[in-house]
C-alpha cells in the first residue's frame, strides 16, 4: 500500500448539556459543573440538551417538523461543524464531502403507544385493534423520523452534503467506526474530506426503557461514573467532525484544529475473564506509542458497571492523567465517541487539560502542556474503541 | 499469470462464496431455479391479521423457525443461513474462524408490541398506561435478554461470534441501498490493505404489522392484493408500489491474490462501486436524476469501464411509479440510446423488495447470471410503460452471454449505491 496521509480535524460541531460550540464547552469544562436533570425523568438522571435555537442551523421550519429531536440535534451539530470548517454552503466541496453517521433509531410516539397499551388487553381481538389504532394514529412522517439513516438524509437535505452517505448502527462502536472509516479513507487517499459524527437524544423514556430492561439506566442522584459505575447517565448531545487531508485543507486555506492520528475498534470476548482489560490495555499501548509526554486520556466510559470498572482499572494502570467525558456531558451512546473526540481536539487545541472533577478520584491535576489525548470508549455491552488526537505542530 | 491489481493499481476484489435466502426458498440453487422459471414468492400475509390493512400481500419468509418472532430474531437467522452457505462455498478459514471483518446491513430494530404488552401487563397500571409504567415493570422484572435483542448491534454481534470474524463488526444502514453498502465497505477494506477477506451480509426479516402500516402510510406499497404473484410489476404501466419482502444475501469477498493463494474457486469480481447522496427530499429522488446518474458514473469510473462495456443491468426496479421512471431517466443519461437494447431486469418482480437485504441478494443473483449465462426475467410485464421503453427481459428468462453487470440500489434518505461485477479477473 502507498504511504498513509495525515488526517486533520478542520471543523468541529458540538452541542450538549453544556451548551453549543467550542467556546461554551471550554468555559463549562473549566467551570467543572455538569448539568443534570434528576427529576424530569425520575427515578433516572439525564443530562438535558442546553437550550438551542435550531433555526440557526435548520432554517426551514418544515425541515425541523420532519425530524425527531435526535435528528435535529445531529443536523444542528453537523451545521456547526461545517461552519467551523468554513465550508458551509460551499456546493463544490459539500458535493464531494463523504459522510459517515453513527445513529440509533428514532423516538416512538409515546402517547399513541400508551393509549394502545391502555386499551389493548380489553379487546376481543387485540392484534386487530393494534393494527387499526396504528393505521389511524401514527403520523406518516414519523417513520422517517425513526429511520437510522434519516439523520444523514436530513444533513444532505439541510446542508447539501452529498459526496456520499453511510450510516452505522450498533451503539457505542458505531460512533468509533463511523470516524474510523472516514479517517481510513482519507488516510488511504480515497477521500479528501469527510463529515463524521452522531447525535443522541437522552430525554426520552422509550430509550431509557432499553437500558432499564437490563437495569442499566442510572438512577438519581448523579455521581461520577469511574468512581461509582452504577448505571448509564444518558446525555443529549450531538458531535460532528470535519476530517480532511492536509493537501485539501491547505489548498483552500483551512487551518487544522488538531490531528486525528489514529482510531481503533475492537471487540473483546466479554465472556472471558479480563478480556476487556487486556483488549483496552493493548489498544491504549498502540495509541500511546513510546512517549507519555503531554499525554492525557479522555474516557467515554458508559457507567455500566462491569465494563466501566474494567476501563477504570486500565486507566489507573496507565499512569496517565484521566478525565471522564461522561461525567461532564453524560453518555450519548452512538454519539459518545464523536463527542469525546470533539472535546479531545478542543483540549489539545487549547494546549491544556481542563481541571479534575470533585469526587472523581481517578482524575488528578495536570498542568503540563497538553499535546496528545488518547480517547477510550468501552461500550456498555460490547465494543471497545480508542483514538489518538494530537496537536498540529 | 494475470495481475493481482486492477487498472488503478488496487488489489482486485473477488467473490468466492455466496449465500441467499428469499421468500422463494433457501439457498442459491433453489432460488436460481425459481428465479429463472419466473416464479413469484409473493403471497398473502399470514403472520398477522389483515383486517383493515390496505396491503395484504408480501414476500415474507415463512419457512424458518424464527419466522413470526421478532424482526431481529428472523433477520439474524436469515443472515446466518446466507452466511453459512457463502462461507461453506468459499471454503475460507476454518469453522468459526473467518479471516476478516464483518459488514452487516440490518433493518430497523426496536422493542416490539409483544414485549410492550407484557411490560404493560406487569405494570398493572390503574389508570392510562404510560412509558413510566413500562419503565417500572422493566426495573422490577427480569427482561435482560430483551435489552441485547433490541440493540442495533446484536445481530452482527451474534454473527461475529458464530463465524469468528475479526474485530468489531460494522452494522449499517443506507436504507434500500444497504446491501450494496455492505459490499462497498468490504471492497474498500480489501483495497486499502486492511484485510485480505471480508464477509458482507445484508438481511431483512422485519415484516411486522407495524412495518407494513408505516410503509403503507407513506403510500409506498402496492395495493394490487387480488393476485399476489402478479402484484410486483416493475417498469409496467400499471405498477402501483413495491411489495415488502424478506430475505438475506451474503458474499465472501477476498483479494484475488488471497483467493488464488489458497486455490479458491473464483465466482466473480467486484470491479467497482459508486455512490452519491441526493439532497432533494426524504423519500423522493431528484426529478432530474442527477444523483443517480452521478452514482452510476462513479461506479463505472471506479471500475474503470465505459457504459458500452455493461451488458446487463440488475435494476433497482421497485415497481413504484416514481422509482422506475427515475431509474429510467438516470440510465438513459448514462447509457444514451443504447439503454433501450441493454437487457435489464428486476428481481423484485419475483421476490419483492427485501429492503435492507436487496442489494446483497441482487449482487448474488447478478453473479449467478454471469456464471450461468442466463438472465432472470422481469415477470408481470404485461403492459409496457411507453414512457420508459426498456428491454426488461419480459416474463421469460433469456440465455445470453453476460460479461459485466451493473446492479443499482436506491433508498429513502437520498441513498444511491451502484455495484459493477464481472466474471473473470481482467
Amino acid at each position: 500500500m502507498s504511504e498513509r496521509r495525515d488526517v486533520w480535524i478542520t471543523g468541529i460541531g458540538l452541542v450538549s448539556s453544556l451548551g453549543e460550540g467550542l467556546e461554551a464547552h471550554w468555559a463549562a469544562l473549566n467551570e467543572g459543573k455538569p448539568v443534570v436533570d434528576e427529576t424530569g425523568f425520575a427515578p433516572y438522571v439525564v443530562h438535558p440538551l442546553a437550550k438551542i435555537n435550531f433555526d440557526a442551523q435548520i432554517a426551514k421550519k418544515g425541515d425541523q417538523r420532519q425530524m425527531e429531536p435526535w435528528q435535529r440535534i445531529g443536523t444542528y451539530a453537523a451545521g456547526l461543524a461545517l461552519d467551523s470548517a468554513g465550508i458551509k454552503g460551499n456546493k463544490d466541496i459539500l458535493g464531494t464531502t463523504d459522510m459517515v453517521v453513527a445513529a440509533g433509531g428514532g423516538e416512538r410516539d409515546q402517547s399513541v403507544d400508551g393509549a394502545i397499551l391502555t386499551e389493548i388487553e380489553k379487546q376481543p381481538k387485540p392484534d386487530v385493534f393494534l393494527n387499526e389504532q396504528l393505521q389511524s394514529n401514527l403520523r406518516p412522517t414519523l417513520f422517517l423520523a425513526q429511520l437510522s439513516n434519516l439523520l444523514a438524509g436530513n444533513i444532505s437535505i439541510v446542508h447539501g452534503v452529498t459526496g456520499s452517505s453511510r450510516t452505522f448502527m450498533g451503539e457505542e462502536s458505531s460512533g468509533t467506526d463511523a470516524v474510523r472509516i472516514g479517517f481510513s479513507r482519507i488516510a488511504a487517499g480515497t477521500s479528501e474530506i469527510a463529515l463524521v459524527g452522531g447525535a443522541y437524544n437522552a430525554e426520552r423514556r422509550d430509550m431509557l426503557l432499553l437500558y432499564a430492561l437490563k437495569h442499566l439506566a442510572k438512577h438519581a442522584p448523579w455521581s461520577p461514573v469511574l468512581k461509582n459505575a452504577n448505571g448509564v447517565p444518558t446525555g443529549s448531545a450531538g458531535a460532528f467532525l470535519v476530517l480532511e487531508s492536509p493537501e485539501h485543507a491547505t489548498a483552500r486555506g483551512a487551518k487544522p484544529i488538531a490531528k486525528l492520528s489514529g482510531i481503533w475498534s475492537e471487540r473483546a470476548r466479554r465472556g472471558d475473564e479480563g478480556a476487556i482489560e487486556a483488549t483496552l490495555a493493548t489498544m491504549i499501548a498502540t495509541a500511546r506509542g513510546d512517549t507519555a509526554e503531554g499525554t492525557a486520556i479522555l474516557s467515554a466510559a458508559s457507567g455500566a458497571p462491569e465494563p466501566t470498572k474494567a476501563e477504570a482499572l486500565v486507566l489507573e494502570r496507565s499512569g496517565l492523567p484521566v478525565r471522564s467525558v461522561t461525567d461532564r456531558v453524560g453518555h450519548g451512546l452512538e454519539a459518545q465517541m464523536p463527542v469525546a473526540l470533539a472535546i479531545a481536539a478542543l483540549s489539545v487545541a487549547q494546549g491544556r487539560l481542563f481541571p479534575p472533577l470533585a469526587g472523581e478520584a481517578l482524575e488528578k491535576p495536570f498542568d503540563e502542556a497538553l499535546k496528545r489525548v488518547i480517547v477510550t470508549g468501552v461500550g456498555h455491552w460490547r465494543g471497545e474503541g480508542v483514538a489518538l488526537v494530537e496537536s498540529v505542530d | 499469470m494475470a495481475s493481482y491489481t486492477d487498472k488503478a493499481g488496487r488489489p482486485i476484489v473477488v467473490v468466492t462464496g455466496m449465500g441467499l435466502v428469499t421468500s422463494l426458498g433457501q439457498g442459491k440453487e433453489d432460488n436460481w431455479a425459481k428465479l429463472t422459471a419466473g416464479q413469484s414468492g409473493i403471497h398473502r400475509i399470514t403472520r398477522f391479521p389483515l383486517d383493515s390493512m390496505r396491503t395484504t400481500i408480501a414476500g415474507t419468509v415463512d419457512f424458518l423457525s424464527e419466522s413470526g418472532r421478532t424482526a431481529p430474531d428472523l433477520s439474524e437467522q436469515l443472515a446466518q443461513l446466507a452466511a453459512d452457505e457463502a462461507i461453506a462455498q468459499s471454503g475460507i478459514g476454518s469453522k468459526g474462524n473467518f479471516p476478516g471483518p464483518l459488514f452487516c446491513a440490518v433493518p430497523p430494530i426496536e422493542i416490539e408490541w409483544p414485549q410492550r404488552r407484557i411490560l404493560a401487563q406487569e405494570a398493572a397500571a390503574n389508570a392510562a398506561v404510560t412509558y413510566d409504567d413500562l419503565l417500572r415493570a422493566a426495573e422490577t422484572h427480569q427482561h435482560g435478554a430483551w435489552h441485547e435483542r433490541f440493540l442495533y448491534g446484536s445481530i452482527a454481534d451474534h454473527l461475529a461470534d458464530r463465524f469468528g470474524t475479526r474485530g468489531q463488526p460494522i452494522s449499517l444502514s443506507t436504507a434500500c441501498a444497504s446491501g450494496n453498502t455492505s459490499i462497498q465497505l468490504g471492497v474498500e477494506a480489501i483495497r486499502r490493505g486492511d484485510c485480505d477477506a471480508a464477509l458482507s451480509i445484508a438481511t431483512d426479516g422485519s415484516v411486522t404489522a407495524e412495518a407494513l402500516i408505516r410503509f403503507s402510510l407513506l403510500s409506498a406499497l402496492s395495493t394490487n392484493n387480488e393476485v399476489p404473484e402478479a402484484a410486483s410489476r416493475p417498469f409496467s404501466k400499471n405498477r402501483d408500489g413495491f411489495i415488502i419482502a424478506e430475505g438475506a444475501g451474503a458474499l465472501v469477498l477476498e483479494s484475488l491474490e488471497h483467493a488464488v493463494a489458497r486455490g479458491a474457486n473464483i465466482l466473480g469480481v467486484i470491479e467497482g462501486v459508486g455512490e452519491m447522496a441526493d439532497s432533494f427530499h426524504r423519500t423522493r429522488s431528484s426529478p432530474d436524476a442527477k444523483p443517480v446518474i452521478g452514482c452510476m458514473r462513479a461506479a463505472l469510473a471506479d471500475a474503470g469501464v465505459s457504459p458500452d462495456e455493461i451488458d446487463y443491468i440488475n435494476a433497482h426496479g421497485t415497481s413504484t411509479p416514481e422509482n422506475d421512471r427515475m431509474e429510467f431517466t438516470g440510465m438513459s443519461a448514462v447509457f444514451g440510446e443504447r439503454i433501450g437494447s441493454i437487457p435489464l431486469s428486476s428481481n423484485k418482480s419475483m421476490i419483492g423488495h427485501t429492503l435492507t437485504a436487496a442489494g446483497a441478494i441482487e449482487a448474488v443473483v447478478s453473479v449467478l447470471t454471469i456464471q450461468n449465462g442466463r438472465i432472470p426475467p422481469t415477470i408481470n410485464y404485461e403492459m409496457p410503460d411507453p414512457a420508459i421503453p426498456l428491454d426488461v427481459v419480459p416474463n421469460v428468462a433469456r440465455d445470453a452471454q453476460v460479461n459485466r453487470v451493473m446492479s443499482n440500489s436506491f433508498g429513502f434518505g437520498g441513498q444511491n449505491v451502484c455495484v459493477i461485477m464481472t466474471g473473470e479477473p481482467a
